[in-house]
This record gives structure tokens, sequence and C-alpha cells, in this order.
């Protein structure tokens, strides 16, 4: 076995590519959960956004085009979800698993006749004399811009939240929703927008996923990464740099098992491709088992229905 | 809720409505057929003959029914056997959505045993497949009960991600371990089917009727039986209610947990093992085809009652086998009737509203 076929610049930029689509996923499930509300559809919204930006993307002739396409179709389906628990008060673990496996079937019904095709790609970004430095130029600098957006909209979701009038809103209703509405805060609609803005992130990372990083339509393709970036919203405790954190720390174990399997590890492919769940509950472990930390900054009314009396 | 000052107010109902608990279903079942017909029509089918194919052809078509009928057995043992662990869980907000994992592990630890034993002959050979299949979805199952219980790690995300791991074990099992030394180099275990010491027959020939329908209809009586005279089926209620309720009743939350997911993953992984055994007949890389996924749906359309189970398990066959005959007729893709069946839950979800809280209807007064 030859370790030193391991390139160093080429895995770093793979690495950001396969972490792309779960951040951008748990950076919209982080905003939806910091409201108060747990959205199990993580994964079902991400597959809509697959089909519905790689179709239009096709169609157009414009992966730009596409991105819109998957966010509406993110907003349209996590709307359901929005309607079921924000206004017809229905459970939320259940409404978001229908919402999974909801999508899981309409994505696989619309995109019928789409497999096999090659869709537009992205042009890398170009920054002169930065993408041409050694080493960062080719590792960090000269991706699809889509690695940046990511990153800039974690960084947008921080300063909202902790920076701004509404985001200190917004984690008021995720904290105690009787307290916000005794306070005059509309607490179903700021949720209702949440979920949107939750559906919108979950679509973009799966056009990411069926544009950029496979690029193709098939069936199933998110292969449990919209789980994946729930369970990282719960190991950066609700925290967005910590979550740029776990999505690399996933794409790093990802890239690594893919390849050693392209140099022919002696473990079994099967074994190897198991890396990112069994990653992912070890980190769940670790985590959760710091009873103190895990709480600390876990929205205080997660989960729970609003009803209000008055 | 969404109107402040007049016509319908909510209010919460102290208790869920019995009455609405039993009418949902039924109200969902029409939305979808109402909704589904849209969306087929969207696809350019006719809305009602393909309603008719779905719901009807199956059960009383002579040209397919004959066929059909033994079907909807066949798909409704594993759905029903499946649903029942699992609305021990929902029921007590544990929520163990990863069975199909726990079916795939049953099937192959229940496999692994008859293939072990072939090609020898001997009566207790299937019985020790039905434990070793149990056995493997119990273990399977145990790994988030022990998490949750020793670390509070998420059952939700772990069981679903040990689907994931399941499935890649199936494939290498396919391939490797367990591939038939006389298959020609195919994928896929040697089909038990055909070793009569390891198969699940068809009991009541053109009735579909197998050991795993059986062992799914005793299990339902069972669970009834369990949830309103037994201990254990207060507790798991009173667990679900209120955390501070059940302590007080002197129920360990552990142990709730453990019990109530090693059962779903026992039962799961019995459906798997019945399978394996008998309709699929051998352990291949696309052995699972969502049960475990659509038992969810069939728990909750089941109002997590046994019954209700029973009667959700034979109508999500219904489903599948009726989606088979449409696409076969009309051409309907292969995955719009399982966004049909997730439709249904949504229209269930939506129905609750009626369950757990009482329109109020009033009037402002003019002056």
């Amino acid at each position: 076995m030859d370790f030193s076929a391991l390139n160093p610049v080429a895995l770093l930029a793979s690495l950001m590519i396969a972490a792309t689509p779960i951040m951008l996923a748990a950076i919209g499930e982080l905003v939806v959960e910091k409201s108060g509300v747990l959205n199990l559809g993580v994964e079902g919204m991400m597959i809509v956004g697959a089909v519905c930006g790689f179709i239009t993307a096709v169609e157009t002739g414009s992966a730009w085009f596409g991105l819109l396409g998957a966010a509406l179709g993110g907003i349209l389906i996590s709307s359901i979800f929005a309607f079921l628990t924000q206004v017809l008060l229905a459970n939320q673990v259940a409404s978001g698993l229908a919402l999974t496996l909801f999508g899981l079937g309409v994505s696989a019904m619309i995109g019928n006749g789409y497999t096999g095709i090659k869709p537009p790609g992205f042009n890398t970004v170009n920054i002169p004399l930065l993408s041409d430095l050694p080493f960062i130029g080719p590792a960090i600098l000269s991706h699809d811009p889509i690695v940046y957006i990511g990153i800039l909209l974690v960084i947008l979701v921080w300063y909202f939240l902790n920076k701004t009038k509404n985001g200190l809103v917004l984690r008021a209703v995720g904290e105690n929703h009787d307290a916000a509405h005794a306070l005059g805060y509309k607490v179903i609609w700021i949720r209702f927008s949440a979920i949107l803005f939750g559906g919108m992130c979950a679509g973009l990372g799966g056009a990411y996923l069926s544009l950029v990083r496979v690029p193709q339509w098939t069936e199933g393709m998110t292969a449990g990464a919209g789980w994946i970036a729930l369970a990282i919203v719960v190991f950066a405790s609700w925290k967005p740099f910590r979550l740029i954190l776990g999505a690399y720390l996933f794409g790093g174990v990802t890239i690594m098992q893919l390849n050693l399997q392209a140099l022919g590890v002696d473990i079994g492919i099967a074994y190897l491709s198991m890396a990112p769940y069994l990653v992912t509950i070890i980190v769940l472990v670790m985590i959760s088992s710091n009873h103190l930390r895990s709480s600390a900054n876990a929205p205080g009314s997660l989960g729970r229905i609003f009803h209000a009396s008055q | 809720m969404l109107t402040g000052n007049g016509m319908i107010r909510l209010e919460k109902r102290p208790q869920p409505s019995k009455k609405w608990t039993s009418i949902t279903p039924f109200l969902a079942v029409l939305a979808t057929m109402f909704v589904g017909g849209i969306m087929f029509w969207a696809l350019g089918k006719d809305p009602i003959e393909a309603i008719r194919i779905i719901f009807w052809d199956p059960l009383f078509n002579p040209q397919f029914a004959s066929y059909a009928r033994p079907q909807i057995l066949v798909k409704a043992g594993p759905l029903i056997l499946i649903a029942l662990g699992l609305s021990l869980g929902f029921r007590a907000n544990i929520w163990n959505i990863g069975a199909e994992g726990q079916y795939i592990i049953g099937a192959i630890c229940g496999a692994g045993v008859g293939l072990a034993f072939y090609p020898s002959e001997g009566w207790f050979i299937f019985p020790l497949m039905v434990i070793a299949g149990a056995l493997g979805g119990f273990l399977w199952a145990m790994i988030p009960a022990i998490l949750k219980i020793k670390f509070n790690t998420n059952e939700i995300l772990v069981s679903l991600m040990l689907v994931y791991v399941a499935e890649k074990i199936l494939v290498s099992v396919s391939l490797g371990l367990m591939r038939n030394p006389e298959g020609g180099g195919f994928p896929g275990s040697r089909n038990l089917q055909y070793y009569k010491a390891a198969s699940n027959p068809e009991l009541i020939s053109g009735t579909g009727m197998h050991w795993g329908v059986l062992v799914a209809l005793t299990l339902t009586c069972l669970t009834y039986i369990m949830l309103t005279k037994h201990t254990l089926g207060f507790q798991i209620k009173i667990s679900g209610q209120s955390n501070k309720a059940a302590r007080f009743s002197g129920t360990s939350p552990s142990v709730v947990t453990a019990i109530c997911l090693g059962v779903s993953g026992a039962l799961a992984g019995l459906a798997g093992l019945f399978e394996v055994s008998g309709p699929s007949g051998q352990i291949s890389i696309d052995f699972n085809v969502g049960y475990g996924f659509t038992a969810i749906i069939v728990a909750f359309l089941g109002r997590l009652n046994p019954f209700g189970i029973l009667l959700a398990g034979l109508l999500m066959a219904l489903t599948y086998i009726g989606g088979e005959l449409a696409q076969f007729m009309l051409g309907l893709p292969a995955a719009a009737i399982q966004a049909f069946q997730g439709m249904l839950l949504f229209f269930l979800l939506a129905g609750d509203i009626l369950t757990n809280y009482r329109p109020k209807f009033t009037y402002k007064k003019r002056l």
C-alpha cells in the first residue's frame, strides 16, 4: 500500500466539497431548532432540493437557476411541515418523519427520467494571485462559489442570532415560547419563517449533492446526509462556528474512507463505507455523555407544541 | 390559534377524543385518495381508474385477485410485526426509526444459522433460526438503547445511522461470507425456499399465510392484552405522558427504554427472518425494501393500537400491491406509491387537530 499516492492538496479540496452539502443543511436546521422546532425531515427536504435543483439546472442549462429551483423546492416542501406543526399543532417528530418519507417518494417520482444525465456545472472561483498560491490556492481558494457561500451563510447566521434584535427574538421564542408570546412576539410566524429558511438551506445542500458533488441524479442519493446534518447540529451544541468544524470533520471521514478504498486498503469496501455513519454515532455519544455541555445550549422549548390559550 | 377575534378558536381537550381518534384514519385515507388522485392526474393518468386499480382491483378484479390477495398477507405480515414493536416505543416517546436495520440484521442472523446447517435436515433448524433472527434484531436495537441509557444519546439518530451500517453489512455478506458457492459467482445466498428444514413456506396454499403472518396475528392479540391488562402496558403509557408521573409510579425510564427498543428490534428481526426464509428466500443486496420505514406509517395509522395496526398493515399492504398493479397497468412510476403513503401520514397528522383540540365557534356581537 502506498500512502504517498494521497495528495494532501486534493484531499483538502475534496474535503471541503464533501462538507458543503451537510453544512448547508445543518445551518438551516440550526436556525429551525433555535426557534424551538425540531424538524426531522432534513433528509426529505434535501432530496427534494436535489431533484428540483437537478431538473431546473438541466432544463434551463444553468446551475445557478438550479440552485434557485432547489431553494424553492426546499421551501415548498418545508411549508407542509410548517403548516402541520405550527397551524395544525401536529407532533413534530412524526411530522418530520412523514416529511422524509414523503420527500423520498416524491423526489423519486419527479426525478423519474432524469437519471444518467450530466447537469451543467459551476465555474470555479479564480481569485487573481490568491488562487495561484502554492498549496492554499488549489486546496482552499479555487472551488466553486457555493463552498464559500456555505461558509458565508454560517457567518451570517451567527451574526443574525447573536448580534441582531430579530435573532434575539428568535432565540427567545425557542427558549420559552410562552414568555415570548406574553411579550407580544408572534411565535407561530417566527417559527414558520425559520422552518422555511431551514427548508431552503436543506434544498440548497441537496442541490449541491446532485449538481456538484456527485454530479448526477439517482433515487435516494442523499443516503443519510440529512440525518448526519441533524447529528452535526447536536455536535455543534447549536453554535454556528462549531457547525463548520463538525461538517469538516465529517467531510474528512468521508474523504478518508473513499481514498482508502481507492488505495485498496485491506479492510473491505463495505466496512470502510460504514465509517461516516459509525463516526457520527461515536461523536454523538461523546457529545451527549457530557450533560452540562450538551444541554447548556439546547433551546428550552425544542420540540414542544405551542398553543396560545388566549 | 390563527384567528384572534372570532369565528374559530381551538380549545385543548383534557384528553384526546376517542371518537376522533378512530374517525381520523378513515378521513385521512379519503383525503389521500382525493389528493393522490390529483397527483396521478398531474402525471397524466386517469385518477379514478388509478384509485380503483390501487384499492379495488387487488381484492376483486377477477383477473388479478387470485394472485394479489395472497400477496396482501405476505406484505402485511412484516409490516404488522414491525409496527407492533414500534408502537410500544412511540407510546413511551421512544423513537426507534431504525427498524429497517434491525430487520436486515435479523434476516442475516437467522439465515446465517440456517445456512450453517446446510444441507442437514432436522426439525430444530427452523426454530433455531427464528431465535437467531429475533436475537439479531434485539441486539441491533440494544445499541441505541444502551447508548441512550448510559450516555443520553439521541436514539432517533443512532438507530437511523445503524440502518445504513446494516445495509453495508448486507452488501458485504451477499458478496462474500454468505454467497451461494453454487451460484455461479452471482451475489446472494442459497435460496432457503429450496432447503426444506430452513424454509418458511406458505402454510395454506393460495392464502399467502406463512409462519410470519401467524406470529404477527398472535402477537397482535398478545400486545393488546399486555397493553390493557399488564403493568408493563401501564408503565409504557405513563412514560409517554409524563416522566415525573412515571417515576412516582415506580417506573424506571431506563427499563422502559430498554424494553421498548429491545422488543421492537426483536420483532423487526423476526420479520426479517420470516421474509428471508419465506417470500424472499435469500439474502441478497436488495433484500430490504423499506418495510421498516413503512411500518412507521402503519403504527401511526393504526393509532398505536394493536388491532388498528392490524387493519393499517393490511391497508398499507394493499397500496403496495395496488401500486405494483398500477405500475403494470398504467405505467405509474414505482415511487408514486411511496409518495402516496407519505401523504397518508401527513393527512393523518393533520387530522389529529380534531383529536386533541375542540373547535369553538364564537361570534362577535354586533353593537
